[in-house]
């Protein structure tokens, strides 16, 4: 018996330095890739490979839909193989020569986000392992997105955040390798603002749902702070779980609440739902301390317009960019987005194609896609012309400044894509703020292996 | 002290560690040699092989078992933030918190058996995940999930005077690094779960596990013969608990950020699923269908109505479209439809998972083999 128990462990043994040794290898084949200048996943063949990490399912679906859209776009006019008037007007137009980024063809890979941050974070590990993925962009939500971003700065992967509106994700959150070109938070609060005041009076009280994550908060947040600089009060905030589906039990009590403006922190789907039941709960007929019930929607976008119908007509709030807009930029991409897509572009789609745009510049003003260069190219970058007006990169926080614009729900639209109105264009330095009052820390841009 | 271990067992073991130790190089052609992926079949490993301990041996179908993995994986950021960025704290203390709840719920939820067993696991672990998402937001950062900060105390690893690089520190185990997507992570939980493997093993064929299946068949006569079924029931139950937390442990240690959706009910049914699809009750069963899960999700839900497009590239147009338009419903998002059908196929007509389709395998051959011989011996006897 001992014999035998012998000759296992040497068995054992034997299995155990199998497995060094085949590990072995691996490691002096990684160590072997590593020089001066190398940043994770940098081509060496002819293709570099960018990560379209979008929800395909779940509350944001029909956004990643758009987003993916847009990407698409951008790859084939930084191929050369699409209509690259869309960027006629970008201020860096003239680095992009339609050869791909820096010679190399520009190929992708996607994956679905499920608007769930460990599903994205699993999505994006697979596209920097498996896809070799360079840069990562994408995500339709802010716990997504912040998620991503804290896995893009310890990989060494630069991450364009595109669909993000949390405070967090620039701010308590922001990292070196992570840059968001949308809006934010507090930038809506500052943007509504005045134009709430104006419009309905100092003397209001309203209630918040807020969708239950880090967007939701810094969402309510802001605008309460936005509101209560105005003299407004606040009844209540209650938090509703993401992806809700029902909210009539959130609905009922406000009318009972003394609060005469409702403000739904809802995105997507979300906001969709809770907007029709608001409405068909009759909440704007009603009248409250002798004044119209409102109900205020601090971001929408027109694919939730879409989505909510005749819901909209009439609804205050902000957007990132609208297809509407009179600016050169807007006018060349509305027009190559409708061209090849037979609609016009979301906001979405076009924060998503501006990312990769400035990606690809950045990279091509670098003149190499080694991380931490290109990450220096976008700090503090001026550029216009890609329809959001002069846009800086903020070097302190990687937050884009531009024009802000508050829209409203139209009241005869003329077809599903003409349902919002501009209402009033806040300029830049309005919505400017110091990017020391959310905290945070960058980080270090030291390139990682991979 | 391994007496109750059969020849037969060592060779299913030494196999098992050597198929693991080179999933490296047999997992390259099928494309899913990069390191996330791998942990992930490791750590979906040990799941469903605790799992497959409670259920496969006692025939309790416990619902909330992602509840012990969610526990785990809080408690492994925790200490990361707290003590030290060692994956041996982290899972350490992860196994003795996710223990501890199991000790609760299993003694309050094994007070029932059957379905009833199964919807109070349920409850419990949806009321866990509720509490994680929104109610305990402090301790869990709700929706956006446990991260690592730059200003995380780390007290043991700042009094130790662990060298910190720059950034976001990485987990390690002794100075190797095991977050940040090296093979040494998944060499890490490929260790993990062949020492799980081979306790699992241990378990089938020790007393205890003679117990357990005693409980399964009936036990009713059980306690006739004068054993309390209960403290074996609740055993298996923290045993099966500590694999879930371990396996939320590892997810830590690879990934360092926990989410609440881990805790999901649909992540409770997923490890019923992989534990079903592989065979309930045999030993390599749930590693099987583990495996083939994480796989089957990894691949198909990348594919898209592109990569569609490029595969059927060389039929005509029209041919192309039609297929790509039905096959594009069961890949990317549609790929639950796949996993549904198999999953349909695989209990119609394997109810014992697919290791019940080996063994039929191997009986034909074996029949075969003893036919031929019959055939044989017919023939000598002639001459």
């Amino acid at each position: 018996m001992s014999k035998l128990n012998l000759s296992r462990r040497g068995l054992l043994k034997a299995g155990a330095a199998t497995g060094v040794a085949l590990g072995a290898p691996l490691h002096f084949v990684k160590g072997a890739y590593a020089q001066d200048q190398m940043s994770c996943n940098m081509p060496t063949g002819s293709d570099v490979v960018f990560g379209f990490n979008v929800p395909q399912s779940g509350p944001y679906a029909d956004e990643g839909a758009d987003e993916l859209r847009a990407y698409q776009m951008a790859v084939e006019i930084l191929n050369g193989e699409g209509d690259a008037s869309a960027i006629s007007s970008f201020s860096g137009a003239s680095n992009l020569k339609g050869n791909g980024v820096l010679g190399k063809k520009v190929t992708y890979v996607t994956g679905d986000t499920q608007t769930k941050s460990d599903a994205a974070r699993a999505s994006a590990q697979k596209m920097i392992e498996d896809g070799g993925a360079i840069m990562i962009t994408g995500g339709s939500s802010s716990g997504v997105a912040i998620a991503v971003q804290s896995l893009c700065q310890e990989r060494g992967v630069i991450f364009m955040a595109a669909l993000t509106h949390s405070n967090d994700t620039t701010g308590k959150d922001k990292k070196r390798y992570g840059f968001r070109h949308f809006f934010n938070a507090y930038m809506s609060g500052e943007a509504l603002g005045s134009v709430l005041a104006e419009e309905y009076g100092k003397e209001r009280t309203a209630y918040h749902l807020t969708a239950d994550y880090t967007w939701g908060w810094t969402q309510e947040e802001s605008i309460k702070n936005a509101t209560e600089k105005q003299g407004w009060k606040t009844a209540q905030a209650v938090r509703t779980p993401l992806g809700a589906g029902d909210f009539s039990q959130y609905i009922t009590p406000v009318l009972n609440s003394g609060a005469d403006v409702l403000i739904l922190n809802h995105y997507g789907k979300d906001m969709v739902n809770s907007l029709t039941q608001a409405v068909q709960f009759g909440l704007r007929e009603k009248q409250v301390n002798g004044k119209d019930f409102q109900v205020v929607v601090p971001l929408f976008s027109e694919l939730m317009a879409q989505g909510a119908g005749s819901a909209i007509k009439g609804i205050l709030g902000t957007a990132n960019w609208d297809w509407k807009l009179d600016n050169a930029g807007t006018k060349a991409f509305t027009q190559a987005f409708g061209k090849k897509y037979g609609q016009p572009p979301s906001q979405a789609a076009q924060t998503a194609f501006a990312q990769t745009i400035l990606y690809a510049d950045a990279c091509e003003r670098a003149g190499t896609f080694y991380a931490p260069e290109v990450i220096a190219a976008l700090e503090g970058y001026e550029h216009d012309g890609l329809g959001n007006g002069p846009t800086l990169y903020r070097a302190d926080d990687h937050q884009c400044f531009k024009d802000v614009l508050v829209v409203q729900g139209k009241d005869d639209p003329k077809d599903k894509f003409d349902l919002l109105e501009i209402r009033k264009i806040v300029a830049r330095d309005q919505v400017t703020y110091d990017p020391s009052i959310f905290g945070g820390d960058l980080g270090p841009a030291d390139a990682k292996q991979c | 002290m391994f007496g109750n271990m059969t020849g037969k067992d060592w060779l299913l073991f030494i196999g098992f560690t050597i198929v693991v130790l080179t999933a490296p190089i047999w997992l390259t052609p099928l494309g899913a040699a990069y390191p996330a992926l791998m942990q992930k079949f490791c750590i979906f490993a040990i799941f469903a092989i605790g799992f497959n301990i409670l259920f496969g041996l006692t025939g309790y179908l416990s619902f909330g078992h992602a509840a012990f993995l969610g526990v785990g994986s809080y408690a492994g950021v925790w200490m990361f933030k707290l003590f030290s960025m060692n994956v041996v704290i982290s899972t350490v203390f992860a196994l003795i918190c996710s223990g501890l709840f199991a000790l609760v719920i299993g003694y309050i939820s094994l007070r029932r058996s059957g379905i009833y067993f199964s919807i109070l696991t349920l409850a419990f672990a949806q009321m866990m995940y509720n509490v994680a998402y929104s109610v305990l937001t402090p301790i869990t950062n709700g929706e956006t999930g446990l991260q690592l900060s730059l200003s995380d105390p780390r007290h043991l690893d700042r009094a130790l005077g662990v060298s910190e690089s720059i950034g976001l520190p990485r987990t390690s185990f002794f100075g190797i690094d095991i977050s940040g997507g090296g093979m040494p992570g998944f060499y890490f939980c490929a260790v993990l779960l062949i020492i799980c493997f081979f306790l699992s093993i241990r378990i089938f064929r020790s007393p205890f596990g003679m117990m357990l299946r005693a409980i399964k068949s009936n036990q009713m006569r059980m306690k006739y013969t004068g054993f309390n079924p209960k403290p074996y029931l609740l055993a298996a139950f923290v045993i099966s608990g500590l694999y879930a937390g371990l396996a939320g442990a590892l997810m830590v240690a690879t990934d360092p950020l926990a989410g609440a959706e881990r805790m999901q009910w649909t992540a409770s049914g997923e490890v019923v699923l992989m534990t079903i699809l592989g065979g309930v009750g045999t030993l390599v069963g749930p590693v099987i269908g583990a495996t083939l899960i994480k796989y089957f999700e990894n691949i198909f839900s990348a594919f898209n109505e592109n990569a569609l497009n490029v595969t059927f590239s060389f039929l005509p147009a029209d041919i192309r479209e039609l297929i790509v338009e039905l096959a594009s419903l069961f890949v990317g998002e549609g790929w639950f439809l796949t996993l549904g059908l198999v999953f349909m196929i695989v209990v119609i007509f394997l109810p014992g998972g697919i290791m019940e389709g080996v063994g039929r395998i191997k009986a034909l051959f074996s029949r075969k083999k003893t036919q031929d011989d019959a055939a044989q011996g017919s023939v000598v006897a002639a001459e």
